[in-house]
């Protein structure tokens, strides 16, 4: 069935089986790779993505669910101009190593900081339980997400 | 594993959805937050020919707070719960139970119906639906009806919902509000991560009489069998005593004499008797404090 929604600020039409994932589909049809599968069944995070603001796992949705909604991925997230704050920081505190977990925190961390850019330690760890990283030991995420509440916070919530 | 086919249906009446469902007995499933039948359908655990997608119905992602207590709708997302500033004094027990389920992302989509009709024996939703008495409203072919938390949950993923039934709202009886002080409760699980099912929880609650002893005692568990449960025998050695050090010792201990754990991969049935105890002593003192 066509299903249409908005990708990354674009409209997009596609034609999906009712069975495909929104992960699936921005990978396969829209070749939007950023976003990642890792377990395909909810617990890794990896395929974190913004669907209407909210930070959501795209291989536990239909993609025939986001029908009228805004998605953004990873891809959406950055700019032509460089790395972003949320990024920069991320090479800063070495918080990724193979980088295959990095898009789901990504997007997680920027769904966080938009709408918390005070929020502390804790909280990182307690929205950042939902992603698995294999190589980093998790320590260095939560710095890099923590040095990026500047960014958040001088800016309204913008990075 | 990739999903089995299906077919897909977003009914904008609840009527409509409840005429899909009927037409295809047994065979078809409501979708609601998908955070639970998505990987029961990668898994192969669930099958359905058809979806029938909540999302477009009216009228279900409404918080009531009123003299008649707190009404959650059906497609209400965990993200609602924790958001409404209400609840705090309006229900604080389902607060903070709702702060252990799952993770941020699945906070976002997974709902109060799919928790309830999903009937996880682990879930904090349907624990503290029967610890408080809830009712489930649904609606079916045959019409609306009510079903007491009690009778519900029959076991494991299995609840009293006909295949044409759609949960409309859960009701929990008032938290009271005149006499707040009086009304103690506490609310522990231990997950070995938090966000993971719990191995084991309990939601507690008590009111005070004028002479400071409890009564009305209500506890219950999760995690601990193939559903949720209260403790009657438990519940009665608390009922007209004062609730200090010594009592709670002797509870704990009732407690883990009193219920049937499950071996599994998370934890033996002996591990799992001794931490009921410890979280209803932990559940107990802080609602004491
Ligand atoms: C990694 C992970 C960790 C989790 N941890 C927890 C946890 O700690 N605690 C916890 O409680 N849950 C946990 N969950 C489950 C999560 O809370 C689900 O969101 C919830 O159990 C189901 O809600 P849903 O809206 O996603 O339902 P769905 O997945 O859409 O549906 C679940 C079932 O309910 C039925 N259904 C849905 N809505 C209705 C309705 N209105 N009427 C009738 N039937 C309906 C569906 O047909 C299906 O059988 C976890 C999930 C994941 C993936
Ligand atoms: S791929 Fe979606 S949570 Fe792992
Ligand atoms: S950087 Fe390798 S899994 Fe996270």
């Amino acid at each position: 069935m066509p299903i249409r929604f908005e990708v990354n600020g674009k409209q997009v039409t596609v034609e999906v089986e009712p069975r495909l994932t929104l992960a699936d589909c921005l990978r396969q049809q829209l070749r939007l790779t950023g976003t990642h599968i890792g377990c395909d069944h909810g617990v890794c995070g990896a395929c974190t993505v913004l669907v209407d603001g909210d930070a959501v796992r795209a291989c536990l949705m239909l993609a025939v669910q986001a029908e009228g909604s805004k998605v953004v991925t990873v891809e959406g997230l950055s700019n032509d101009d460089g790395l972003t704050p949320l990024q920069k920081s991320f090479r800063k505190h070495h918080a990724l190593q193979c980088g295959f977990c990095t898009p789901g925190f990504i997007t997680t961390a920027h769904a966080l900081l938009s709408e918390e850019p005070d929020c502390d330690a804790d909280r990182i760890r307690d929205v950042l339980s939902g992603n698995i990283c294999r190589c980093t030991g998790y320590i260095s995420i939560v710095e890099a997400v923590l040095d990026a509440r500047a960014a958040y916070k001088s800016n309204g919530g913008k990075p | 594993m990739k999903l089995p086919q299906f077919e897909y249906a977003c009914p904008t009446t609840l009527h409509d959805a409840v005429a899909l469902l009927a037409a295809r007995a047994g065979d078809a499933k409501a979708l609601a937050g998908g955070q639970s039948l998505m990987p029961m359908m990668a898994f192969r655990i669930a099958q359905p020919a058809l979806l029938v997608d909540l999302r477009k119905l009216p009228g279900l992602r409404e918080i009531k707070v009123s003299g008649d207590g707190v009404r959650l709708g059906a497609m209400v997302r965990w993200r609602d719960i924790e958001d409404d500033a209400r609840l705090a004094s309006a229900h604080p027990l389902l607060k903070a139970a709702i702060a252990h389920v799952a993770h941020y992302q699945i906070r976002n989509r997974g709902t109060v119906g799919g928790s309830l009709a999903h009937a996880d024996p682990a879930a904090e939703l349907p624990g503290i639906a029967l610890t408080c008495e809830a009712e489930i409203a649904v609606m079916g072919k045959g019409g609306a009806r009510t079903i007491k938390a009690t009778d519900f949950f029959l076991g494991a993923l299995t609840t009293a919902l006909e295949a044409d039934e759609i949960i409309t709202e859960l009701r929990l009886p008032p938290w009271p509000q005149e006499r707040a002080k009086s009304r103690r409760w506490g609310f522990q699980e231990f997950a070995r991560r938090r966000g993971d099912f719990a191995m084991a929880g309990v939601a507690a609650f008590y009111d005070l009489d004028n002479s400071n002893k409890a009564m009305n005692t209500h506890i219950g568990v999760i995690g601990i069998g193939d559903r949720p449960h209260r403790l009657p025998a438990v519940e009665a050695m608390l009922n007209g005593r004062a609730i200090d050090d010594a009592s709670i010792e002797r509870v704990a201990a009732a407690t883990s004499a009193a219920v049937e754990p499950q071996d599994d991969i998370h934890a033996s049935a002996a591990y799992r008797r001794a931490l009921v105890g410890t979280l209803v002593e932990r559940a107990l003192t802080s609602a004491a404090a």
